[in-house]
């Protein structure tokens, strides 16, 4: 869904972005796993209301169920626990300022992603990660770029990887690429979202993306091979 | 270039792969995969890198101690507000 003609990388009140990704994990939130049935909707949109009337309380609430969540997210995108804490509440800060502006157009969950997609952006826009960075300074050379696979019949992940391995792989890419790969394969959301929220063109998107994997795939297979070694 | 998709080489296939997986088409069908084993051997790690991607979970809560931060923020927003 296109974002609208706001301007790039400021913290606006977000718009109805669906992130496939952040609905599937509101519906198991944070909360613990005997409660991995969908919560029940008429209490979640109670204490959304209490929290928009101004309750502490409820927001305290709010903050519980959705904190796992969007601090993963924010450390996911800057590989930084102390940045990823900052970003957290600053994230949770915008969304006490705004909670109020929430007119239960799209799930609360995407919306509060969202809100928490853009602080973590400005954030990074802050530090200078801006799309030429994206276009250039995280483009790799020859050397240490992608593997390609012309050569021998290389190593296959054949079909399973382990999920500490894979986020140590994501954690070690070029902030770039991290980015790209965050929000695309792990939030959920797509190419044209993603040109939007970086002010970039679809097709370098698609083409970050790709070369995220490839990196990682190279990551994943030097694990493979140090395993076996052992 | 080669003009027909069956007879790209490797180079010219894995040129083109971020735009053929971004579209969205079924590229296990592409022309060249039909014999080439290691094209489809990176096309299926690709796509298994994705696949557990998407199954990620959130990773560890925040430090207990951030709500209180985040708590006492917003306090201090509130008594600045009423001051203004």
């Amino acid at each position: 869904m296109p974002r609208s003609s706001s301007p790039k990388y400021t913290v606006d009140a977000p718009t109805l972005v669906t992130a496939p990704g952040a609905e599937t994990a509101a519906l198991a939130q944070d909360s613990p796993p005997a409660a991995q049935a969908p919560a029940a909707p008429s209490a979640d949109a109670e204490i959304l209301t209490l929290a928009q009337a101004g309750d502490h309380q409820a927001f305290a609430q709010l903050y519980s169920m959705h904190k796992r969540r969007i601090y993963s997210l924010c450390l996911r995108m800057v590989n930084n626990v102390a940045e990823a804490e900052d970003l957290t509440q600053e994230a949770f800060l915008q969304l006490h300022r705004k909670i109020s502006t929430f007119r239960g157009d799209s799930a609360f969950s995407t919306w509060l992603h969202r809100l928490a997609v853009n602080v973590v952006l400005m954030h990074l826009r802050k530090k200078g990660l801006s799309l030429t960075s994206l276009d250039e300074a995280m483009e790799p050379t020859h050397d240490e770029g992608p593997g390609r696979s012309f050569g021998a019949p290389d190593l296959s992940l054949t079909g399973s990887i382990d999920r500490l391995a894979l986020e140590r792989a994501v954690a070690d890419l070029p902030a770039g690429y991290r980015l790209i790969f965050v929000l695309h394969d792990i939030e959920g959301y797509e190419h044209n979202e993603i040109a939007s929220m970086l002010d970039c063109s679809i097709g370098n998107s698609k083409s970050q993306l790709h070369k995220a994997r490839l990196k990682l795939r190279d990551a994943l297979r030097t694990s493979h091979r140090k395993e076996g070694l052992r | 270039m080669t003009e027909k998709p069956e007879d790209m080489t490797c180079q010219e296939f894995q040129s083109q792969m971020a735009e053929l997986i971004g579209s969205g088409e079924d590229v296990s069908s592409h022309p060249h995969l039909q014999t080439c084993a290691r094209c489809r051997a990176l096309l299926a790690d690709l796509e298994t890198i994705a696949e557990a991607a998407r199954q990620l979970l959130p990773i560890e809560p925040p430090k207990e101690d951030l709500w209180e931060r985040i708590e006492s923020a917003i306090k201090e927003e509130e008594s600045s507000a009423r001051r203004k």
